[in-house]
C-alpha cells in the first residue's frame, strides 16, 4: 500500500523514540567533581528506579533533523493568511523575540530579591500602567496565564467580592455569543450557568436578561464584540440591568483589538476584563501557548487581587522609586499559579505597547475593523453571498460570521468541506462551527496586519472554491490533497485511544494493529 | 503609522468605497456616541525598533540574573543548562507562530510533538495518559484538585506541607472556588512528610492527598508508604514531581500514585522570572476522559497513512461546555515541545546521568557546609539546613557574589531561621566549596 518512496509514507511519521539506537546520544554529561559514591549509599533501595525512562537515544544531527522536519508539516502564521475568527493571528514582531531572550529577562530568577529584580518589576509596573489605560480600569494583576485562566480569576473575584458583603450568590449569566470558554469557566468557580439568549441583530436578548437578572445572579460575562463580530449597541441598557439587579459585569477581552483607543471596556461600566496577550497583544501563538490573561478590576475588585501585587513604593532614601512585590493582602483571593505570572509574555508585550505608541494602538483596532469589514463586502458580492450568507449582517468589528448554509444546500458541501479545501491553496480556514447558534458557521478574523492583497486573494480563493463545488462538490470534499496527510480518522482516534507511543507488541490499541486484528482490544481503555 | 499595517491612502479609499461607507470612524457608528474615547489614549507615542530594544535592554541590565552571580536559589525554578537545540528550534516560525491544531491535516508537526511529549511524560512519572500541558506546576496540582473532586463528590483535600507553598496556595485559591475544603499536614522532624500522619488527616470525605518528590526541602520521601497511607479512605492519590530526579527515582505510578503533575521549567525552559514554562498532567488510565486540556492520539487518515490530531475532544470547554472537565483552552505548546526536545537530547542514559550528578552534588554540599541541616535524611536537587545568623550569611553571600539560596521563613514559620540551598548541574564543587566558605566564616563568628 505505502510507496517508501513517498515523501509522506512510512519513515517521516516515525516518533523520536522509533528513531532510537541504543547507545547513541546528544548529550555528554559535565565531568562529576565531586565524590561518586554509589547511589544505593545515598538512596535508600525504595525510592529507586527499577529500569530507566525510556527516552530515545538519538545524535544531536538526527534530533535537529526529526524535529525541523516535524515543524515542516506545520502551517504557521509567518507562512500565511490565517483569519481564524476570535483568536486574532495578527503577525508576530520579531523583536519581541530578540528582548525577551536579553539574558537580563531570560536568565532571571523568579524569587530574585526586588532588590536585584528592579528592571523586571518596573517593567511589570509599567506594562500594568499601559494596560488599565487601555481598559478604562485603574488596577491590573498580570498573573493569570491565559484568557480562560484570567476569566476564572475574574469569577473568583467576583465571589470574593459578594462574599465580602455578606450575599453570596450562586448564578452566573452567559450570552450565547460568549467566548467559548466561559460556561466552563463559570462551573470551575462554583457557579451555576444561566443562559442568556440572542436578539435577532445579533445582541443580548434584552428581555431574556431582565427576565433571568435577578438577586442570585453573581456576575454577567460578556464578550463585546460578540463572537459574531458586533458591539452590542445596547451595551449601556446591558450595565444598567447587570449592576440594578448587584452583580458584576466581566468582559471578555477576546475581541479587544476591535477597539483599542476607541472604546474602553471601563467606561462603559465593565468590572473586571481580561486580556488576552497572546491576542491582542501579539505574543506568538506557539502551537497552542504560552499566553497570558492579565486582569483589569474596578476599585471595589481591587482588595480580592491575586498576590504578590507589583506596586510602586517611593524611594528609600532618595527620589528613585522602588519597585516591590506585596504579598500583605488579607482578602486577595490567593495565587492563580506559580511566581508572578507569564514574564516572558509580559516583555513581548510591553515591546508591542512601546512600538505602537497609544495613538499604534488606536490605528491597529481601526485597521483590523476595516479590514473585516473589507473582507465581508467582498464576501457579499455575487457568487458568493448566496452560498455564504453573512450570518448577521450589520457593520462588523474585527470579525465577522458566515453562514456555510447555501454551500451546503445548494452545492452539498459543508463548511468542513470548504475549509478543507482552503488548506490547498495554502490559506487557514476561518474557525469554523462556531459560534454555535449560527448554522454551519465560518467565523473570519483577518487582522490589521494582512494587506489588501491578501484579503484579496483570499476571497478568491473563496469564489474559486465555490465555483469548483458547483461543478464538482466531490472534489471539496476529498480535500486536501496536498497536505501532509488527508483527511484522518477522528472517530476512530476517540474510539480506541493511542495516547503515547509504545512498542507495537505493547500496544493493543495500535491502529495498525487494529487493522490486522479488529477489536482485538481496545488499548488505551 | 504602525509598521506592522500597510494600508496605503489609495487602498483606504477604495476599501472604504467597497465597504460603503465614507470614513473610517463610520465604521465604529455601532458604539454608542456616549461610550466613547473623547481624547487619545493616554500612553507615549510609538517608538522605532532600535530604540524599543534600547529600552527594554536598558530595564534588563537592572536584573541581577544566573549568569552574573553563583546562585543557589531555586525553590520550584531552577538555573540549568538550556541546550541550543532548543534555542535552535523554538525560534522556528513553523513551531513559533501558528496556534492550536484545530486542522490537523496542517498540524503534524504540532500534533506529533504533543504526542512525544506525552509518551516522555508516561515514562517519566509511571503513569499511562498524559495531556499536552497545563500552564505550570501549581496550576496542575490545583486542576487535580478539579479531577479529585469531579471523580469523588467528596469535598476535603489533604495536603502535605512538603507541596511547594505557591501549588499549596494555587490549590486553595481554586478550591474556594470549586468548593472544597483544604488541610494542611505539617512535616515531621526531619523535615519529611510522616505518613501516620497522612493516616490520620484522611477519612470519608477526603477527594485527594496531595504529595510532593522529592518535596519542597528537596528530601526524597518515602513516596510508596505515604500513598498506602493517604489512599486508606478510598481518597486518589496526586503526587507532585520534579521531573529530574524521577531520571533515578521510582516513578510515582509505579509506587500507586493515581496523578503525577509537576513544573516543566527544569526541562529546557527558561527561567524567564517565573514563566512562561509548562505544567504536566499524567494519570492512570481509568481518568483518560476525565484529563484537562488537550491531548493528542495516533490514527490514520483516508488513505491509511499514519496520522495525530487532538482527540477526546468532548471532554473539553468548546464541545462540552458548562459540563467540561476543565476551562482550559491555551496552554503552554511551545514550553512543552522545549520539553519533549530536551528529554530527547538528554536520552536515557543522560537523564540518569544527570539526575546522578546532582544527587552526589547535593550531598557534597550539605557536608560542605557544615551546617545543621533541617531534613538530615535522603535529598536530591535541594536541601534545608539551620543558619545561625541568616542575615550575616546573606550579606556575606552577596558580597562574594553568591545567592545562597531561599530563606524558608518566607513561607514556612515553622523555620525562621531556614535555608533552603539548589544545586544544578551548573553547580560546580568549586562553587559549592565558595559557598561553603562563607558559611564556616559564619558558623565561627557565632561560637567566637
Amino acid at each position: 500500500m505505502s510507496d517508501p518512496l513517498d515523501p509522506r509514507a512510512g519513515e517521516d511519521t516515525l516518533t523520536i523514540f522509533e528513531r532510537s539506537r541504543e547507545g547513541r546520544r546528544a548529550f555528554v554529561p559535565p565531568r562529576c567533581d565531586v565524590p561518586e559514591l554509589p547511589v544505593e549509599e545515598l538512596l535508600p533501595q525504595s525510592a529507586v528506579r527499577d529500569r530507566s525512562a525510556e527516552l530515545p537515544e538519538i545524535t544531536e544531527p538526527e534530533l535537529v533533523r526529526h524535529y525541523t522536519t516535524l515543524s515542516s508539516k506545520n502551517f504557521h502564521l509567518d507562512e500565511g493568511f490565517y483569519p481564524l475568527g476570535s483568536c486574532t493571528m495578527k503577525h508576530n514582531p520579531k523583536l519581541h523575540e530578540r528582548v525577551a531572550a536579553v539574558p537580563g529577562h531570560a536568565r532571571l530568577h523568579p524569587l530574585q530579591d526586588p532588590e536585584y529584580a528592579q528592571g523586571a518589576l518596573e517593567l511589570m509596573s509599567r506594562l500594568q500602567g499601559a494596560l488599565a489605560e487601555i481598559a478604562g480600569l485603574p488596577h491590573v494583576s498580570l498573573q493569570p496565564s491565559a484568557g480562560s485562566h484570567g476569566e476564572l480569576a475574574g469569577l473568583l473575584l467576583t465571589r470574593a467580592y459578594h462574599e465580602a458583603n455578606g450575599e453570596p450568590r450562586s448564578k452566573v449569566l452567559t450570552p450565547d455569543t460568549a467566548h467559548g470558554t466561559n460556561p466552563a469557566t463559570v462551573t470551575m468557580a462554583g457557579y451555576q450557568v444561566v443562559k442568556v439568549g440572542t436578539d435577532p441583530d445579533g445582541g443580548v436578548d434584552l428581555d431574556d436578561l431582565r427576565a433571568k437578572a435577578d438577586a442570585d445572579v453573581a456576575c454577567l460575562m460578556l464578550t463585546n464584540p460578540n463572537t459574531l463580530g458586533l458591539f452590542d449597541r445596547n451595551i449601556e441598557e446591558i450595565e444598567r440591568i447587570v449592576h440594578d439587579a448587584g452583580a458584576t459585569l466581566y468582559y471578555d477581552g477576546a475581541n479587544l483589538n476591535a477597539v483599542m483607543g476607541i472604546a474602553r471596556p471601563g467606561d462603559i461600566g465593565f468590572d473586571i476584563v481580561h486580556f488576552n496577550l497572546h491576542k491582542t497583544f501579539t505574543q506568538p501563538h506557539g502551537g497552542g501557548g504560552p499566553g497570558a490573561g492579565p486582569i483589569a478590576v474596578a476599585d471595589r475588585i481591587e482588595p480580592f487581587l491575586p498576590v504578590p501585587q507589583v506596586v510602586r513604593r517611593p524611594g528609600r532614601n532618595g527620589t528613585e522609586p522602588f519597585f516591590d512585590l506585596e504579598y500583605d493582602r488579607p482578602l486577595s483571593i490567593g495565587k492563580m499559579r506559580g511566581f508572578q505570572g507569564n514574564f516572558g509574555v509580559f516583555v513581548r508585550t510591553y515591546a508591542y505597547i512601546r512600538s505602537l505608541g497609544g495613538d499604534g494602538l488606536k490605528e491597529a483596532s481601526q485597521v483590523a475593523v476595516l479590514n473585516a469589514n473589507y473582507l465581508k463586502a467582498l464576501l457579499a458580492r455575487d457568487g458568493i453571498a448566496e452560498y455564504l450568507p453573512i450570518a448577521f449582517d450589520r457593520t462588523c468589528m474585527h470579525e465577522f460570521v458566515v453562514s456555510g448554509r447555501g454551500a451546503k444546500e445548494r452545492l452539498g458541501v459543508r463548511t468542513l468541506d470548504i475549509a478543507k479545501r482552503m488548506l490547498d491553496h495554502r490559506v487557514h480556514p476561518p474557525t469554523v462551527y462556531f459560534p454555535l447558534l449560527v448554522e454551519e458557521a465560518l467565523m473570519i478574523e483577518p487582522t490589521e496586519t494582512e494587506t489588501k492583497e491578501r484579503l484579496d486573494h483570499f476571497a478568491g480563493v473563496v469564489r474559486a472554491i465555490l465555483e469548483e463545488a458547483g461543478d464538482d462538490p466531490e472534489i471539496a470534499k476529498g480535500a486536501p490533497y496536498t497536505a501532509p496527510v488527508r483527511r484522518l480518522d477522528e472517530a476512530g482516534a476517540a474510539k480506541r485511544p493511542v495516547v503515547r507511543w509504545r512498542a507495537r507488541d505493547e500496544n493493543p490499541g495500535d491502529p495498525a494493529r487494529a487493522q490486522d486484528a479488529p477489536a482485538s482490544g481496545t488499548g488505551a481503555m | 503609522m504602525s509598521r506592522y499595517t500597510g494600508v496605503t491612502d489609495r487602498e483606504l479609499r477604495e476599501m472604504l468605497e467597497e465597504i460603503g461607507v465614507g470614513s473610517l470612524d463610520e465604521l465604529f457608528a455601532e458604539i454608542p456616541e456616549a461610550l466613547r474615547l473623547r481624547r487619545d489614549i493616554d500612553l507615549p507615542p510609538g517608538r522605532s525598533e532600535q530604540e524599543v530594544f534600547e529600552e527594554l535592554s536598558a530595564l534588563a541590565a537592572r536584573n541581577r540574573h544566573c549568569d552574573e552571580e553563583i546562585t543557589f536559589l531555586g525553590a520550584g525554578m531552577y538555573d540549568h543548562y538550556v541546550p541550543a537545540v532548543i534555542d535552535t528550534l523554538l525560534q522556528r516560525s513553523e513551531f513559533l507562530t501558528p496556534y492550536t491544531p484545530y486542522q490537523p491535516e496542517v498540524s503534524q508537526g504540532g500534533l506529533q510533538v504533543m504526542f512525544e511529549f506525552q509518551t516522555a511524560i508516561s515514562e517519566l512519572t509511571g503513569l499511562p495518559v498524559s495531556n499536552a500541558s497545563v500552564y505550570d506546576g501549581p496550576s496542575a496540582v490545583a486542576a487535580a484538585g478539579y479531577l479529585a473532586k469531579l471523580e469523588t463528590r467528596r469535598s476535603r483535600l489533604v495536603v502535605s506541607r512538603g507541596l511547594h507553598p505557591h501549588s499549596r496556595a494555587a490549590l486553595r485559591t481554586h478550591a474556594a472556588g470549586y468548593g472544597m475544603e483544604v488541610v494542611e499536614v505539617p512535616l515531621g522532624a526531619e523535615g519529611a512528610t510522616d505518613a501516620a500522619a497522612i493516616e490520620a488527616a484522611v477519612d470519608d470525605d477526603t477527594a485527594a492527598v496531595f504529595l510532593q518528590q522529592p518535596n519542597f526541602l528537596g528530601t526524597v520521601e518515602e513516596l510508596g508508604e505515604l500513598i498506602e497511607a493517604g489512599k486508606r479512605t478510598g481518597a486518589l492519590a496526586v503526587c507532585a514531581a520534579d521531573p529530574l530526579p524521577l531520571g533515578i527515582l521510582k516513578p510515582p505510578g509505579e509506587l500507586g500514585a493515581d496523578i503525577c503533575v509537576g513544573e516543566g521549567q527544569t526541562l529546557g525552559n527558561r527561567l524567564d522570572f517565573g514563566g512562561p514554562s509548562f505544567g504536566f498532567f499524567a494519570a492512570a488510565e481509568r481518568f483518560l476522559r476525565k484529563l484537562p486540556g488537550r491531548i493528542a492520539g495516533e490514527t490514520r487518515d483516508v488513505d491509511g497513512r499514519r496520522g495525530f490530531v487532538l482527540t477526546l475532544q468532548t471532554r473539553e470547554q468548546h464541545i462540552r461546555r458548562e459540563k467540561a472537565t476543565h476551562n482550559i483552552c491555551t496552554a503552554q505548546a511551545l514550553n512543552a515541545l522545549a520539553g519533549v526536545v530536551y528529554l530527547s537530547w538528554l536520552g536515557r542514559r543522560g537523564l540518569v546521568e544527570l539526575a546522578e550528578l546532582m544527587l552526589r552534588r547535593t550531598h557534597y554540599a550539605r557536608e560542605a557546609l557544615g551546617l545543621e541541616a533541617i531534613n538530615p535524611g535522603p535529598v536530591v536537587r535541594e536541601f534545608a539546613v539551620h543558619v545561625p545568623d541568616l542575615d550575616a550569611l546573606f550579606d556575606r553571600a552577596r558580597r562574594a557574589g553568591i545567592n545562597p539560596g531561599y530563606r524558608l521563613a518566607r513561607d514556612y514559620a515553622e523555620y525562621e531561621d531556614g535555608l533552603l540551598v539548589a544545586i544544578t548541574e551548573r553547580r560546580t564543587r568549586a562553587d559549592i566549596d565558595r559557598l561553603a566558605a562563607v558559611a564556616g566564616s559564619i558558623r565561627e563568628a557565632v561560637t567566637a
